[in-house]
């Protein structure tokens, strides 16, 4: 296997964007990475996308992007994990590049979900549960994280309000961040009163519905003087691990255990050579307030039933043990689903290089990211490092 | 339209049909024919009796287009008295009456249609357990 880096990143703000389709979004996102890597040629391009299939009526998303994008003739493929698929494409690009087959690899996560309705975007969301015994239940990706929610409360005695500590954090975070559809705080009692979207989680526990893209360009390490025409320093791939658990919640042995995000983030401390205690900041998957304390706890940094509370006392804060959604997570920079797991890659290498802005965690050398699928069916998490 | 489909289920959308693992007893629902917890092949079918208690639940406001026209509803986890816990719609019951532990039953309910002109679907919710009167 070779080392792999990340040689160029971009993206576009998170938001709405009527003007502009999906291939325009990814259009934008790629421009601004193959500027910022400085690169002539690429060999491949992964896309990561979750809904367009649904939304759009649009698959068949490599060969239509590379295209748009002026690389007519290069493979190019779409990936496929639910609301990992960002990640997912990464992790095709990494593979590709380590194992020899690539050099010069773009990876691009886009999502247009604003065009349509709520409710429209909602049913094509619940794609990412099993259907035929969740789905047809009525369930939604929001109500099952609502039900590990309140299960949560009961088991470990933890009240409703103090979930806020999550959202709060996270948009906090978001206002130094220029890239982030939210740039404004929020006060506990604007958590309090938020109405109502799958009790217990309230408007501010669950990200919203977004458009976006973002890209990366990956290469061999000792490469980086032939392809990259770039000062910045490149970023190290230290990790890439992926691991799967039941779809639907009601079949896994410990529904409030994130086993997947559990075996995927010890793989990749064992691939990294690090323990939790090493890594700088965490982009975890705070689609809900819930997912957000469920991951951490899966991933090693709090024990059992301890998350909320950690959060409260600022754990998660930017200058607090593990730094968390630092340019705003899924909650506050938004959840433009496939685009996600590539938007946390950017900001990982946003920090790593020092150019986090307002958001910049100090000392910031080691930093992890991870994408969920569904409700943590699919947990893929990424170790990035510099110097 | 997708008639087979929902066909194939009726067994256990209707009955709660789901499997006996022949090896370590295990009750599985929704059927896998393999077990989970002994990794052996386990398609002896088991009709569950229906019977559990509410193991966590929400009501939900934020809906699929094909549910809009029943929100709010109550989704929920129940734990079946045999082990296995499943997602269904709580019913016959004010959802702030609901708590943790409630002991439910199953019922057959309507729970979606494919538009105006295609399919109604039917299968279990779970409702409070009722007390039986006595002659
Ligand atoms: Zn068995």
């Amino acid at each position: 296997m070779r080392d792999v880096v990340i040689i160029g990143i971009g993206d576009i703000r998170v938001g709405e964007y009527w003007d502009k389709s999906l291939r325009h979004l990814a259009h934008d996102a790629i421009m601004a990475a193959l500027k910022d890597a400085g690169v002539e040629r690429v060999d491949a391009v992964v896309v990561g996308n979750t809904l367009a299939s649904f939304l759009a009526e649009q698959g068949h998303l490599g060969a239509l992007i590379a295209d748009f994008v002026g690389l007519r003739g290069v493979e190019a493929v779409r990936v496929d994990a639910a609301d990992a698929s960002g990640a997912a494409a990464f992790r095709w690009g990494y593979m590709a590049v380590a194992g020899g087959l690539a050099d010069v690899v773009l990876v691009v996560g886009v999502e247009q979900m604003s065009e349509r309705s709520a409710e429209e975007v909602v049913r094509a969301h619940t794609s990412v549960l099993d259907q035929e015994f969740e789905g047809i239940h009525g369930a939604t990706p929001n109500s099952v994280q609502a039900l590990l929610m309140r299960r949560y409360m009961h088991e470990f005695g933890v009240a409703r309000e103090d979930f806020g500590a999550f959202p709060i954090n996270a948009h906090a975070n978001a206002v130094g961040n220029p890239q982030a559809m939210f740039r404004r705080a929020i006060s506990e009692k604007a958590y309090a009163r938020a109405g109502l979207v799958a009790e217990p989680l309230n408007m501010f526990d669950v990200s919203p519905i977004s458009d976006g893209a973002a890209a990366v360009i990956l290469c061999p390490a000792d490469k980086v003087n032939a392809y990259a025409h770039t000062d910045k320093a490149p970023v190290r791939v230290l990790a890439s691990a992926v691991a799967t658990d039941a779809v639907a919640v009601h079949d896994r042995k410990d529904p409030l255990f994130l086993q997947a995000a559990y075996l995927s983030s010890h793989a990749a401390y064992t691939q990294a050579g690090i323990t939790p205690r090493d890594v700088d900041l965490f982009e975890l998957h705070d689609s809900t307030s819930i997912m957000a304390a469920l991951s951490l706890e899966a991933c090693g940094f709090v024990a059992r039933g301890r998350a909320v509370h950690f959060a409260r006392e600022g754990g998660i804060a930017r200058n607090g043990l593990i730094p968390i959604s630092t340019m705003g997570g899924l909650k506050a920079r938004g959840n433009p689903l496939g685009a996600t797991g590539v938007y946390q890659i950017v900001e990982l290498v946003r920090q790593l290089r020092g150019d986090a802005g307002d958001c910049q965690v100090k000392h910031a050398r080691i930093g992890m990211a991870q994408n969920l699928g569904g409700t943590g069916a699919t947990a893929i998490t990424h170790i990035l490092g510099i110097g | 339209m997708r008639v087979a489909g929902h066909w194939r289920l009726r067994k256990q959308r209707l009955t709660l049909q789901g499997e006996i693992c022949p090896v370590c007893g295990a009750h599985i629902f929704p059927p896998r024919d393999v077990c989970p917890e002994c990794g052996q092949p386990a398609s002896t079918p088991y009709t569950f009796k229906g019977r559990g208690e509410v193991y966590s639940f929400s009501t939900v406001y934020e809906t699929p287009d094909h549910f809009t026209k029943y929100k709010p509803y109550t989704v929920a986890l129940v734990k079946l008295e045999e082990g296995p816990i499943i997602t269904a719609q709580l019913t016959d019951v004010d959802p702030d009456e609901v708590e943790i532990g409630m002991p439910v039953e199953m019922v057959t309910r309507r729970l979606t249609e494919e538009g105006d002109e295609g399919l109604i679907l039917y299968g279990y919710k779970f409702r409070p357990v009722m007390e039986r009167v006595g002659r």
